[in-house]
């Protein structure tokens, strides 16, 4: 059947009980009721909650084979929560187990061979890359990979579509009763917001820190009420790796060109006025947006109402200048991000839920005015793909870019037209995970794409001096420069589910034919 | 063109393609490795015969490592290593051999 961007969701996954995406309002006050977990009380004194390492705290749990497990990927490239845990898991002989984590990557390479012993038997992340996107993709796991944004994370947990049986919850600090922070430590990582779903759905939850503090460790992010147990370990993650500690600023003009564009189309269009909210991607030339924003709103005595999303020193310096009232952070990229979120009295924290959400009463994204976001590619109907590349393999993440674009009165998505000799303006996308009609402005180095289903856009930037081409006009410079790119060949076998944030099906990803990649 | 030697063309830069011809009994062989096989690499393995059979070589083994180059540059790499590997210092067959 086809959906609503065009994409056939083969039966075998309408089977499953999905199904087909339909609109991104589609399921406007649509009425469910949230799941809950399991709980075992704790009515007695109590001294702690620690426990002596992982393998006591599967134990104490009473882990058995089939169960689901989540992590949190606050630690970035530098986690090592889920390799902890999950060596031990096998070490113990569990077998058939599915990892629901809000995101996954190569730090977490190790897994992959978990999936090709047949040992992990789910996946169900925002992003997957590395190894274990090219076994995904390679048709090694025994289920579809499900794949799903921040918000929809949250609300496919809230609303029982995933249960977690053991949380498994990394904290930079926590007391031995489970108040867990970001805060202080060696692994510090700033905030643990998409960890929240998680400490207040799944049966069991596991402090995993390695820095015990004093009781009651205040205010916490992760709640006391809602943790099991905690175990103490040497280390939870490569503090490097955790926070980089330099901004990345780019300095490549191409970049500098398009970022200087998204400015102008922000200068230009109708919600650029006191006040106005602003979230940007962690790619270069979304970052160095801010930098040419800036003088615009000093230009025009404009001062920003607030800024979400992954935080880094660009919304930081935003916020010492007075440019921008507060921040709301999901996670932090930087050292900036975290000093900033640990001192400043307007910088605060958020859960996934709050950030994003789709299945709650309304979502931080639902009031957004602009976000600005990368993509691997885009087609001409504005689809765009951040989860394969173009040899189809999996090595991306939707993240928060379907939440944001969905919600944002204007999206406005930066890409250079070519890479290489990849074609980012295309006939049609590998994957869609975000679906074009939530997209409004396309920025590349070769000209500027407003959707039609945006006049209202299109007039305001007519009247500037900006390069406006249609989105045709973009896709067919860059196939004159590359070439018409050879369709992918892939299998029958679907590897992966990319849902929409409302949980209905937006796409499919089916096995890569590493043979007729050969070039003949 | 007479291939005489192995010759080499091309980085292995991003945008760039490196060349390699080597003389090879029996017919032109050419093998793509490229960091865009799955959509060009058809189009690769195209152009370097194309430019091939346009100077008139035969006989040659030809290794391509693509690191996603544009047709313009791979085309050039390959003439370019034909010339050397034929000792063609001038004189130079612009628009090929062939006409």
């Amino acid at each position: 059947m086809k959906n609503a961007v065009n994409r056939d969701i083969p039966q075998q996954v309408l089977d499953m009980g999905y199904e087909p995406f339909q609109g991104s309002n589609y399921k406007e006050a649509h009425q469910y009721k949230k799941a809950a977990p399991t709980v075992r009380m704790r009515p007695k004194q109590q001294d702690t909650k620690l426990l002596g390492s992982i393998r006591e705290a599967l134990k104490a749990v009473n882990f058995r084979d089939g169960m689901t497990v989540s992590f949190h990927h606050h630690f970035r490239e530098g986690d090592y929560v889920v390799n902890l845990v999950m060596k031990e898991i096998v070490d113990m002989g569990f077998k058939d187990i599915t990892i629901a984590a809000s995101s996954l990557g190569q730090a977490h390479d190790p897994v992959a061979q978990y999936i090709e012993q047949g040992i992990v038997t789910g996946i169900q992340t925002s992003g997957i890359r590395g190894k274990m996107g090219e076994v995904v993709s390679h048709g090694k796991l025994k289920t579809p990979a499900i794949l799903r944004s921040h918000g929809g994370r949250v609300r496919a947990i809230e609303s029982g579509e995933v249960h977690i049986d053991v949380a498994f919850v990394g904290a930079p600090t926590s007391d031995c009763m489970g108040n867990a922070r970001g805060k202080g430590g060696k692994s510090d990582c700033g905030v643990l917001g998409y960890a929240v779903v998680d400490s207040r759905y799944a049966d069991n939850v596991v402090v995993i820190t390695d820095c015990l503090v004093d009781f009651p460790n205040f205010p916490p992010s992760i709640e006391a009420v809602d943790v099991d147990y905690v175990v103490v370990v040497d280390e939870i993650g490569n503090p490097k790796k955790i926070a980089s500690s330099a901004a990345r600023y780019s300095t490549d003009p191409r970049d500098l060109l398009m970022a200087e564009y998204c400015a102008k189309v922000i200068e230009h269009t109708p919600y650029f006025k006191d006040g106005f909210s602003f979230q940007t991607g962690a790619g270069g030339p979304s970052l160095a947006a801010n930098r040419f924003l800036e003088p615009l709103l000093v230009k025009h005595g404009i001062k920003m109402g607030w800024i979400i999303g992954g935080i880094s020193r660009p919304a930081v310096d935003l916020l010492n200048k007075g440019l921008v009232e507060c921040i709301i952070d999901t996670q932090d990229f930087d050292i900036a991000g975290i000093e900033s979120v640990h001192s400043h009295p307007r910088h605060y924290e958020m859960s996934t839920s709050q950030y994003a959400n789709p299945g709650n009463k309304s979502a931080f994204v639902n009031k957004l005015d602009y976000v600005i976001l990368a993509a691997l590619e885009v087609d001409v109907n504005f689809n765009v793909n951040v989860i394969t590349g173009s040899d189809g393999v999996l090595r991306g993440a939707p993240g928060g870019h379907p939440d944001t674009a969905a919600g944002a009165r204007c999206c406005i998505i930066v890409t250079p037209l070519v890479r290489g000799r990849m074609a980012t303006i295309c006939e049609e996308v590998v994957t869609i995970t975000t679906p074009g009609e939530n997209v409004d402005v396309l920025v590349t180095d070769y000209g500027i794409a407003v959707n039609p289903k945006r006049p209202d856009l299109l007039e305001a930037l007519q009247k500037t001096n900006l390069p406006l081409r249609t989105i045709e006009e973009l896709q067919q410079e860059a196939y004159a420069m590359v070439g018409t790119p050879d369709p992918l060949p892939f299998k029958e076998r679907i590897v992966a589910i990319m849902e929409a944030r409302d949980g209905t099906v937006l796409d499919v990803v089916r096995q890569i034919d590493p043979q007729g990649a050969a070039g003949e | 063109m007479q291939i005489l030697k192995a010759a080499m063309a091309g980085t292995l830069e991003s945008s760039d393609v490196q060349v390699t011809l080597e003389p090879h009994e029996g017919e032109n062989q050419v093998e793509v490795q490229s960091s865009v096989l799955a959509q060009y690499g058809r189009q690769i393995k195209d152009c370097v015969n194309d430019t091939l059979s346009s100077l008139d070589v035969n006989g040659v083994k030809v290794t391509v490592v693509d690191k996603g180059a544009l047709e313009c540059t791979i085309k050039a790499r390959v003439q370019c290593a034909a010339y050397r590997a034929a000792g063609v210092e001038s004189g130079y067959p612009w628009g090929g051999a062939i006409k």
